[in-house]
């Protein structure tokens, strides 16, 4: 018995930060002390708030240190793991009070969520099946043998409203109950790991944290249709979640939990993992199964859906990392329990990475019908450097931007599609007053021209033709009518390309030009961009009022195309400037703006 | 995504050939064995020349444009040889929002290499990758397995020196 648990994260945001040297330095002073017989140290997955990374918990007082530098480990272990004093000068401020410490749970970020798909990510060790069996770990597997028909185990994903996470949203239930019905040899279950929407990374940290429960799922998932293959395509550049989920596969497999006849039930169901090869593509259902298949990963056309012909031509049920983590807790619980959280039409939590230019950047879990006002203001803690929140961009390159107009919008799968944007996966990016909207318009279609596969023509040629409007816009070229060109273009592309991707390639053309014409108008009318961020369309000025001839931006510039004597103003030669910004982040004065 | 073929000659040794014949026979009954082969094959070598898809094609009995067709499929694939430090520069959304366009022009200037090359004594090659998924310290870099966070453009000259010995 350890009468202390240290809890260092280590998801990639954490390990990024260097919590691996926190965890070897932990390990060493502790020794120091000789206290390896009373303090245990767990590296665990993600707490969620990534933006003060590297993070650790001390239980059982639950002191939530964050930013933990390597230098502070010797006072936290002589101060608070030997003589119990809590190291205050070193917690999250947030969690301190005048009267004591509050625990984590009361802080702005996480009271108001509702951890459910996250529930062991940053509680338990990932690399340790028995963690995993403690938090009622393989009991919602051993209770769909043991209790229900496959038929029953469908019927209660089905009532409890679960959608797709990924972020299509269509029910589970019913996903699964189509590939049931269809007889075959073979059956299998995939999970889509391949997390490609920039900005995204909910299934990853699930991965990282919790491993354990997408095995279960996925088992769960086998017994209901009738597999006994599974298979996990998760992308090659989440080494730490490739390593721990492939562990915990061996694990799963030592204990009998995946393999032959499973719990003595005659169940046999057993799962690998595919690498992704970096294409986003593959995140499309079709497009995935032909990568397993060891092929180019293009999408094809449905029907025949993947539940009637699916991977190596059987039926074959995908779903999200994030769904997959829910069903566990459906079973345990009941769909009653999982539908009492939520929206009428979208049931449950859903998990947002939260990024941008926000203060809390990090994992939340929210529950459906959470407004996008208590994500970005409260559990985010709002945009930094006391700028303006602009907009905020779901769905990656498929998704839209939500003007601050919807800020009291209930998020759910309904509501985000009325609006232009949709679920997606989770991504959540905060944009404020200086970032440009047709420059991020510019950048999703950037994003999809690189990785559209060129199958259909809509998709591949069409994107091609948007990003070289929207090219014209930004360089100051364009014409009114360019907008009329680019949203018929849109629809068009929308309405006849082949899968997903090209599908709703054009949603962030669409969403921006909804919300934001007058920043189009903008650079093509006045030939202005109103953010500053499309640099052909800057000029830099010297105020000579200002100006006091220091020449210390004219020794900075890398086109020397400042000019002037010592003491007196200078002037910047408009030809010869390439708009870095180099000259005005230097000058002293305040001289130098940009419009 | 890739897709010419390598000017730099082929320089395999005879343990590689080895490894990577080992890797075949391991994987030559699976369903779906090309991927993981190519995978296995690029940590081999380094990249995937067309010496090496040759070899696959003929080790697993697949012709070789569908080597071919996969290996410019996916973007981790290389069918040039990297530097011997990848330097690789996150343009997700959350870094890009937080100004990592900016750093990666940086690095291209301080590098003199563009995107997708490698300088030419060996030493850096450039790239631009989708999310590595640590959106908390954006904008970032990584150097082969090294991370940076929270960059502005005028941290790289510093970063890079720490390579150059």
């Amino acid at each position: 018995m350890y009468r202390s648990h240290v809890l260092v994260c280590g998801g990639t945001g954490c390990t990024s930060s260097g919590s691996q040297l926190i965890v070897n330095t932990l390990e060493n002073e502790i020794k120091k002390n000789g206290l390896e017989q009373e303090v245990k140290v767990v590296r665990t997955g993600c707490f969620g708030l990534c933006a003060l990374g590297p993070i650790m918990i001390v239980y059982p007082e639950g002191s939530f240190y964050s930013m933990v530098k390597p230098e502070d480990i010797p006072e936290i272990v002589t101060e608070h793991l030997l003589k119990g004093r809590v190291v205050t000068r070193l917690l999250y401020q947030e969690t301190v009070t005048p009267d004591g410490i509050k625990s984590l749970n009361e802080t702005d970020f996480y009271k108001k969520q509702h951890r459910s798909a996250l529930r062991n990510c940053g509680v338990i060790d990932p690399e340790n099946i028995n963690e995993y069996i403690a938090r009622d770990g393989y009991q919602a597997l051993a209770k769909c043998l043991a209790e229900y028909t496959p038929e029953q185990v469908i019927q209660i994903v089905k009532d409890s409203g679960l959608r797709g996470r990924g972020g299509a949203g269509f029910p589970t239930g019913v996903k699964w109950s189509f590939a049931a019905a269809n007889q075959a040899d073979q059956k299998y279950v995939c999970c889509n790991a391949d997390e490609g929407d920039p900005g995204a990374f909910m299934d990853r940290s699930i991965l990282e944290g919790d491993p354990n429960v997408v095995i279960e799922a996925m088992a769960i998932a086998g017994y209901a249709i009738g597999a006994t293959q599974g298979y996990v395509y998760v992308r090659a550049e989440y080494p730490i979640a490739v390593q721990r989920l492939s562990k915990a596969i061996e694990e799963a497999r030592e204990i009998g939990m995946l393999g032959k006849n499973i719990l003595g039930s005659g169940f046999d169901f057993d799962i690998d993992i595919r690498l992704g090869a970096g294409a986003f593509v593959c995140g499309e259902e079709t497009a995935l199964m032909t990568s397993i298949e060891g092929k180019r990963g293009e999408p094809r056309p449905r029907p025949p859906f993947p539940a009637v012909k699916g991977l190596f031509g059987k039926p074959t049920i995908l779903n999200n990392v994030e769904t997959y983590a829910n069903v566990p807790q459906i079973i345990l619980h009941g769909p009653e329990w999982f539908n009492s959280v939520g929206t009428e039409k979208s049931k449950g939590t859903k998990v947002f990475a939260l990024g941008g230019k926000i203060h809390n950047t990090g994992l939340v879990e929210v529950p459906m019908g959470t407004t996008l006002r208590e994500i970005v203001e409260e559990i985010g803690g709002g945009i930094p450097n006391g700028k303006k929140f602009k907009a905020a961009q779901t769905g990656g390159p498929s998704g839209g931007c939500i003007p601050e107009s919807f800020f009291d919008i209930e998020i759910d799968y309904d509501n985000l599609l009325s609006i232009g944007s949709m679920m997606g996966s989770g991504g959540l990016i905060v944009m404020d007053e200086d970032t440009c909207m047709v420059d991020i318009a510019k950048f999703f279609l950037e994003f999809t021209v690189e990785e559209s596969c060129g199958k259909c023509t809509p998709c591949r040629i069409g994107t091609k033709r948007l990003l070289e409007i929207l090219d014209k816009i930004t360089k100051g070229n364009g014409e009114m009518e360019d907008l009329d060109k680019l949203e018929e273009l849109c629809y068009y592309i929308k309405e006849n390309s082949l899968c997903g991707l090209g599908q709703t390639a054009p949603n962030p053309v669409l969403s921006t030009l909804r919300y934001f014409k007058d920043e189009y108008i903008a650079h093509i009318k006045d030939k202005k961009c109103p953010a500053g961020v499309c640099k052909n369309l800057l000029s830099y000025t010297i105020d000579p009022a200002k100006c006091k001839g220091c020449t210390l931006c004219a020794r900075t510039c890398p086109a020397s195309a400042i000019e002037g004597t010592v003491k007196h103003p200078h002037v910047i030669d408009q030809k010869k400037c390439v708009k870095c910004g180099a000259c005005m982040e230097k000058c002293k004065f305040g001289a130098i703006s940009k419009q | 995504m890739a897709s010419t073929i390598s000017k730099i000659p082929f320089h395999g040794t005879k343990e590689q050939e080895e490894q990577l014949m080992n890797v075949i026979a391991e994987h030559k009954q699976d369903k779906g064995a090309l991927m993981p082969v190519l995978q296995k094959a690029q940590d081999i070598y380094g990249y995937l020349p067309i010496e090496v898809q040759k070899m696959i094609a003929d080790g697993l009995g697949v012709p070789l444009e569908e080597v071919y067709g996969v290996s410019t499929f996916y973007s981790q694939f290389a069918l040039n040889p990297k530097g011997e430090y990848k330097v690789s520069v996150c343009l997700g959304t959350a870094c890009y929002v937080k100004g990592s366009g900016d750093v990666f022009d940086k690095l291209q200037q301080t590098l003199g290499i563009k995107g997708g090359e490698c300088t030419p004594d060996g030493k850096f090659s450039l790239e631009a990758c989708r999310c590595i998924g640590a959106c908390g310290l954006a904008p970032v870099i990584t150097i082969n397995d090294d991370v940076y966070g929270r960059l502005t453009p005028d941290d790289i000259p510093g970063i890079l020196e720490k390579y150059q010995a």
